[in-house]
C-alpha cells in the first residue's frame, strides 16, 4: 500500500526523484571532518527557536505594561513554560555559537573561494537576518538590557545622512523606544525566522549546485564521493546528540548565565543602568563602535565590520589550492584573526576606560588589518610557497585551474566579439 | 494592419514597455507610503508633546527629572557656584555660551538623553557622565569628554509664572 501511494505521488511529483537527488544520493566528499556538522546544526537550532518561540508567543503579551510580567508568567505559572523560555533564550546564544563555528570553518578552508563565493554571499545574508531577529527578540522582555539595547541601536541611524532624527522616530514609532517599538519588534521577530528559513532554501539550493567543500580544498573526483545516506546522517545525528548534551546543560543548570542579571529589572527609561552590554555575541562588534571616537564614524566601522566576511571572495586571490591547511602563513592569520575577536569581545564586555579604549583601537586596526592585507599576504605566501617547491599533484591543479580561468576568459571574449 | 502597426514595429513596443514599467513602478511606490507612514508615530504619541512641570518644590543644587515625550528632562535648580563655573568657559567641543542655552541662569533644563547614543547620562560631581562609552557633561550640560559629538539638547520650553514652566512649546 505505502508503495502504491508513493508511486501515484510520483507520477503527480518527483517526490522519490528528488530525495533521491537532493539527500539519500547526494554525493559528499568522503572526507568531511566534524567541522562540517555545523550547518545541520544551525538548521537544527533553527527549528528549536522556531517552536519554542511559537509556544512563547501563546503566552507572551507586546505591551509594555505586560510583557516584563508575562515573562514572570511564563516562567511561573505556565506549564513548562521555564522550560521553554531558557531553551529558546539559550537557543539564541546556541545559534550564533553553531553559526560563529560554521563561518570559522568556511574561513580556515577557504570554502568562501570559487565557485562558492554567492554561497558565502547567502550566508552573510543569513548572518544579517540572525542579528536582526535576535535583537528585536532581546527587547520583548522589556527589562533593563532590552531597553537599553534597543535604545542605543536604533539610535545609531542618527548617522544617517539629512534625515538621521527622522529614521530613528520612525524606526520606534515614537520618540523613545515604546510600546509602538514593542509592539512592531515582537510582530517582526515572528516574521523574520520565516524569511531566514526561506533564505536557508536559497543557501542549500546554492550548496547543491557546487557542492561541499572538504577538508583538502580540493574538489574531490567523483570516486571520492560517497552518498550522503547513511554515511553523513549518522555523523550528524551523532553530532547532534553532542550539541544536545552541551545545550541542556545550559538550558537545565546554566540558563542564567547567559541572562543579564540586569534584564531582570522591568525597563526604565528614566534610568539607564551603570554598566550596559550587549549579548555576548555582539561584543567584538560593539567593541568596534566604541573604538571610534565619533558617531558617525563608529556606525560606518562597525557595519562594515559584520560585512568585511563578504568580500574574501576578492581579498584572497591566492591561486594556492586548499584553506589554511595548506597556507602557513593564512594560518597564522586565521588564528590570530580568532585571537583578535576574542580580545575585541572582552574589550567590548568591561565598562570603557583610556586602556581598554586603546586596546579597543589597536584590536579594530587588527580586525581591518587582517582582512585588507590578505591581498598582499597571500601573493607573498604564494611566491614563497612556489619557489619552496609544491608537491607535483599541486602545481598540476594550479595549472589546470588557471587554465580553466583562461578559457573562460576566452570565450567570454569571443562572445563579446559576436554580440 | 498598417505598416507602423505591426508586431515588428520595435521602437512603439519598447516605448510601452518602459512606460508601463514607469507608471507601474509609481504604482508601487505610491502604494508604500501608507505602510511606512503608519510606523511614524500615531497621533496620541503625538499628543503627548507638552509637559507642565512646578519647579517650587526644587532646592539650590537640586535635580529633578521629568518626562516629556517620553524622555527624561533633567531641571536644575543651580546653586550661584554651578552658574559661575558655567559662565566661565564656552565649552570645548561643542562650544556654546552658557546663556544662550539657560532662560534664567538659577534654572537649567536639558534632555537627559546622551548626544552620542541615547543612554541617560548619571548626576555626578559636577555635571554628568554617561555610563555607557563615558561621555561628560558639565553643569550647563554642555559635553567636555567624547565621544558625544555635541551637548545635551535644551528643549522648547517656557515660564508661564515664576516656578512653573511648560516643556514643549517655545
Ligand atoms: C532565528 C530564530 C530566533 C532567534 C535567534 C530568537 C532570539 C530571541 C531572543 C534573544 C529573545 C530574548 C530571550 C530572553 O532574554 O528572554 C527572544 C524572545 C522571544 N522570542 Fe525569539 N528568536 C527566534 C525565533 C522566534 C520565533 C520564530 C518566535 C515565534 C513567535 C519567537 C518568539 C519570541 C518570544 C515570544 C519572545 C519573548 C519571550 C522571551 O523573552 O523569552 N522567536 N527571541
Ligand atoms: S551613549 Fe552616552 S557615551 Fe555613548
Amino acid at each position: 500500500m505505502p508503495g502504491r501511494i508513493i508511486k501515484w505521488i510520483d507520477q503527480r511529483f518527483p517526490l522519490t526523484s528528488f530525495v533521491k537527488h537532493e539527500l539519500t544520493d547526494y554525493p559528499t566528499p568522503r572526507n568531511l571532518s566534524y567541522w562540517w556538522n555545523f550547518g545541520f546544526l544551525a538548521g537544527v537550532v533553527l527549528m528549536l527557536q522556531v517552536v519554542t518561540g511559537i509556544f512563547l508567543a501563546m503566552h507572551y503579551r507586546a505591551d509594555i505594561s505586560l510583557s516584563f510580567d508575562s515573562i514572570q508568567h511564563i516562567m511561573r505559572e505556565v506549564n513548562y513554560g521555564w522550560l521553554l523560555r531558557y531553551m529558546h533564550a539559550t537557543g539564541a546564544s546556541a545559534f550564533f555559537f553553531v553559526i560563529f563555528v560554521h563561518m570559522a570553518r568556511t574561513l580556515y578552508y577557504g570554502s568562501y573561494r570559487a565557485p562558492r563565493e554567492l554561497l558565502w554571499w547567502t550566508g552573510q545574508g543569513l548572518l544579517l537576518l540572525l542579528m536582526a531577529t535576535a535583537f528585536m527578540g532581546y527587547l520583548l522582555p522589556w527589562g533593563q538590557m532590552s531597553y537599553w539595547g534597543a535604545t542605543v541601536i536604533t539610535n545609531l541611524f542618527q548617522a544617517t545622512p539629512f534625515f538621521g532624527d527622522q529614521i530613528v522616530i520612525w524606526l520606534r514609532g515614537d520618540y523613545t523606544v515604546g510600546d509602538a517599538t514593542l509592539t512592531r519588534f515582537f510582530a517582526l521577530h515572528y516574521l523574520f525566522p520565516f524569511i531566514i528559513i526561506g533564505a536557508v532554501v536559497i543557501h542549500l539550493v546554492a550548496l547543491h549546485t557546487v557542492k561541499s567543500s572538504n577538508p583538502s580544498g580540493i574538489d574531490l573526483a567523483a570516486k571520492d564521493n560517497i552518498p550522503f545516506h547513511p554515511y553523513f546522517t549518522i555523523k550528524d545525528l551523532y553530532g547532534l546528540g553532542w550539541f544536545l548534551i552541551v545545550y541542556s546543560v545550559f538550558v537545565f543548570f546554566l540558563p542564567d548565565s547567559l541572562i543579564e542579571p540586569a534584564n531582570n529589572i522591568p525597563a526604565n527609561p528614566m534610568q539607564t543602568p551603570n554598566h550596559i552590554v550587549p549579548e555576548w555575541y555582539f561584543l567584538p562588534f560593539y567593541a568596534i563602535l566604541r573604538s571610534v571616537p565619533n558617531l558617525v564614524g563608529g556606525v560606518v566601522a562597525m557595519g562594515l565590520s559584520v560585512m568585511m566576511f563578504a568580500f574574501m571572495p576578492f581579498l584572497d586571490r591566492s591561486r594556492i589550492p586548499g584553506g589554511a591547511h595548506y597556507r602557513p602563513i593564512f594560518k597564522i592569520q586565521f588564528y590570530l584573526f580568532l585571537l583578535d575577536m576574542l580580545v575585541l569581545g572582552y574589550v567590548g564586555y568591561t565598562p570603557p576606560t583610556n586602556q581598554t579604549l586603546l586596546i579597543g583601537q589597536i584590536a579594530t586596526l587588527c580586525y581591518f588589518g587582517s582582512f585588507l592585507l590578505i591581498p598582499f599576504i597571500s601573493r607573498i605566501e604564494e611566491r614563497w610557497l612556489v619557489r619552496r617547491g609544491l608537491p607535483p599533484a599541486v602545481i598540476a591543479l594550479m595549472e589546470s585551474e588557471a587554465l580553466t580561468i583562461e578559457q573562460r576568459r576566452l570565450k567570454h571574449r569571443r562572445r563579446g566579439e559576436q554580440a | 494592419m498598417t505598416e507602423n502597426e505591426s508586431p515588428a514595429n520595435t521602437g512603439r513596443r519598447n516605448f510601452l514597455i518602459k512606460a508601463t514599467t514607469a507608471v507601474g513602478g509609481v504604482g508601487v511606490a505610491a502604494a508604500c507610503v501608507p505602510f511606512v507612514a503608519s510606523m511614524n508615530p500615531s497621533s496620541d504619541v503625538l499628543a503627548k508633546a507638552v509637559t507642565e512641570v512646578d519647579l517650587s518644590g526644587i532646592t539650590p543644587g537640586g535635580v529633578r527629572t521629568v518626562a516629556w515625550q517620553g524622555k527624561p528632562v533633567f531641571i536644575v535648580h543651580r546653586t550661584p557656584e554651578e552658574i559661575q563655573a558655567s559662565t566661565a568657559t564656552n565649552g570645548v567641543i561643542d562650544p556654546e555660551p552658557d546663556s544662550q542655552r539657560v532662560q534664567k541662569p538659577e534654572w537649567l533644563v536639558v534632555v537627559g538623553v546622551c548626544t552620542h547614543m541615547g543612554c541617560v547620562p548619571n548626576k555626578e560631581g559636577p555635571g554628568w557622565t554617561c555610563h555607557c562609552h563615558g561621555s561628560q557633561y558639565d553643569d550647563s550640560g554642555r559635553v567636555t569628554r567624547g565621544p558625544a559629538p555635541k551637548n545635551l539638547e535644551v528643549p522648547p520650553y517656557h515660564f508661564v509664572a515664576d516656578n512653573k514652566i511648560i516643556i514643549g512649546k517655545a
